[in-house]
């Protein structure tokens, strides 16, 4: 692992601050995205992540990390794209309930230097599920300063209706994977270490985010291909609601 | 604190559950930022170094050789989950620090790894009971995700603390954040006072 410091969250204070909801938009039947604006902004690198807290009038709180799905544009909005979990209850809140003109307790953006593209070194982007949140962050980053030609993204779902961002995915930088549907040249299946091979390139590092079954097994595949376990750096979606 | 519109909450709260905490129930996420390791247990070893008498390193055998103790109780995860009624077998990191004596000037610890993580912890959290180097949780071996063979337990803390593929303490006379805290997590993380950034 390379112990960094780099992360923008360096040794600050983060304060809670209250966003307010600008819009919604439904990603999957599954998945939302929430367009905040933020009182006092901070800029953050792609891969980093917010927590949004909900408060009941007893003062029951719960709260729970999403990642930043938006390139940091110099706007003071960030979008979060939530999944939806089953029994959920910041989740189900934030789809059934949240809608624009709402005041969300909000602190970030959190996560160090590890898990976050600067935008100036080449990258391979593997994304399982709600797993390519942050790395579209990444590649709306690449395409917004110009060099698409830095990042490869991989996205792996279950069939075209769970495709994340399915409108802004087509490009010479992206490769769908379907699980569960045909795909013209691709017939549904696990990413294998030939979807792969061909979008490894020497001596730069490879994002993993997804579920620890999947980055444990994007991990083997890549190692199978040659790349160095050091260069590969993964972030695991585990259940949280 | 600002109340959310149109949020209720859960009611009958499980009073074990710290603030902001949900009960994971069967679940045991895995969170780590790493590549899962894969070491066997003849690579293993685990080292007392620093501010000591006389630096310990011992293998797996004979840290096994050690007199045994184990934790039952929750644990709980930055990330909001908790896990109740857990039973980790180990040994006491009080045993290991004896047998490296401690010099009067250690006040805290850092934490090794085999995956080069790090985390840092007061040296008051590590003795009196209150953590363990273990290798079986609920009465099978720590699987590999889960920090196998071998993973600090200091369950009193949020499990960010609770080191995974431990490798050693480094004994100093100050604080010194490891991965996570120079990464903007708290320096303690107590889940009862909702430690989980600086700041908290």
């Amino acid at each position: 692992m390379t112990d960094t410091s780099a992360g923008t969250t360096h040794r600050r204070t983060l304060r809670w601050q209250q966003a307010r909801v600008v819009s919604v938009r439904d990603e999957t039947p599954t998945a939302r995205t929430l367009r905040l604006a933020l009182p006092d902004p901070r800029p953050h690198l792609p891969g980093q992540h917010y927590v949004v807290r909900l408060t009941a009038p007893d003062g029951y709180t719960a709260s729970r990390a999403y990642s930043v799905a938006s390139a940091p544009d110099g706007t003071n909005e960030v979008e979060l794209t939530v999944e939806r979990l089953p029994d959920g209850e910041v989740s189900e809140y934030l789809h059934d309930v949240a809608e624009p003109g709402d005041e969300l307790e909000v602190r970030g953006p959190i996560g160090g230097g590890f898990f976050a593209w600067t935008g100036d070194t080449p990258a391979l982007l593997v994304g399982g599920g709600s797993g390519v949140v942050p790395l579209m962050a990444m590649l709306r980053h690449a395409r917004a300063i110009g060099r698409p030609d830095l990042v490869r993204l991989v996205v792996s779902a279950r069939t075209g209706a769970d495709l994340y961002y399915a409108d802004e995915l087509a490009g010479p930088e992206t490769t769908v994977v379907l699980t569960r549907a045909d795909l013209p040249g691709r017939p549904r299946g696990r990413l294998t270490a030939d979807d792969l091979a061909p979008l490894v390139r020497a001596d730069e590092v490879v994002f993993v985010c997804g579920s620890p079954a999947f980055c444990d097994g994007v991990t083997d595949l890549l190692a199978a291909v040659g790349v160095p376990v050091g260069a590969i750096r993964t972030e695991r979606f585990g259940p949280s609601g | 604190m600002a109340i959310t519109r149109g949020f209720t909450g859960r009611r009958a709260r499980d009073p074990r559950l710290p603030p902001g905490q949900y009960d994971a129930r069967d679940e045991w996420p895995v969170l780590h930022i790493e590549s899962t390791p894969a070491l066997d247990t003849a690579q293993w070893t685990f080292g007392v170094e620093g501010l000591v008498e006389r630096p310990v390193s011992w293998t797996w055998d004979e840290i096994h050789a050690l007199p045994r103790s184990r934790y039952a109780g929750d644990i709980h995860c930055v990330t909001t989950w908790s896990k109740f009624d857990m039973t980790f077998d180990g040994v006491s990191v009080d045993t290991l620090l004896e047998a490296a004596g401690p010099l009067p000037a250690a006040t805290h610890a850092v934490v090794l790894t085999h995956s080069g993580y790090t985390t840092n912890l007061p040296l008051a959290d590590l003795t009196g009971g209150k953590a363990w180097v273990v290798w079986d949780a609920d009465g099978t071996p720590l699987t590999r995700e889960h920090g196998g063979p071998a993973r600090l337990l200091v369950p009193h803390l949020y499990f960010w603390k609770s080191a995974k593929w431990v490798s050693g303490l480094r004994l100093l006379d100050h604080d010194e954040p490891g991965f996570w805290e120079r990464n903007g997590y708290h320096d303690r993380g107590d889940p009862w006072s909702e430690q989980r950034y600086q700041g908290d």
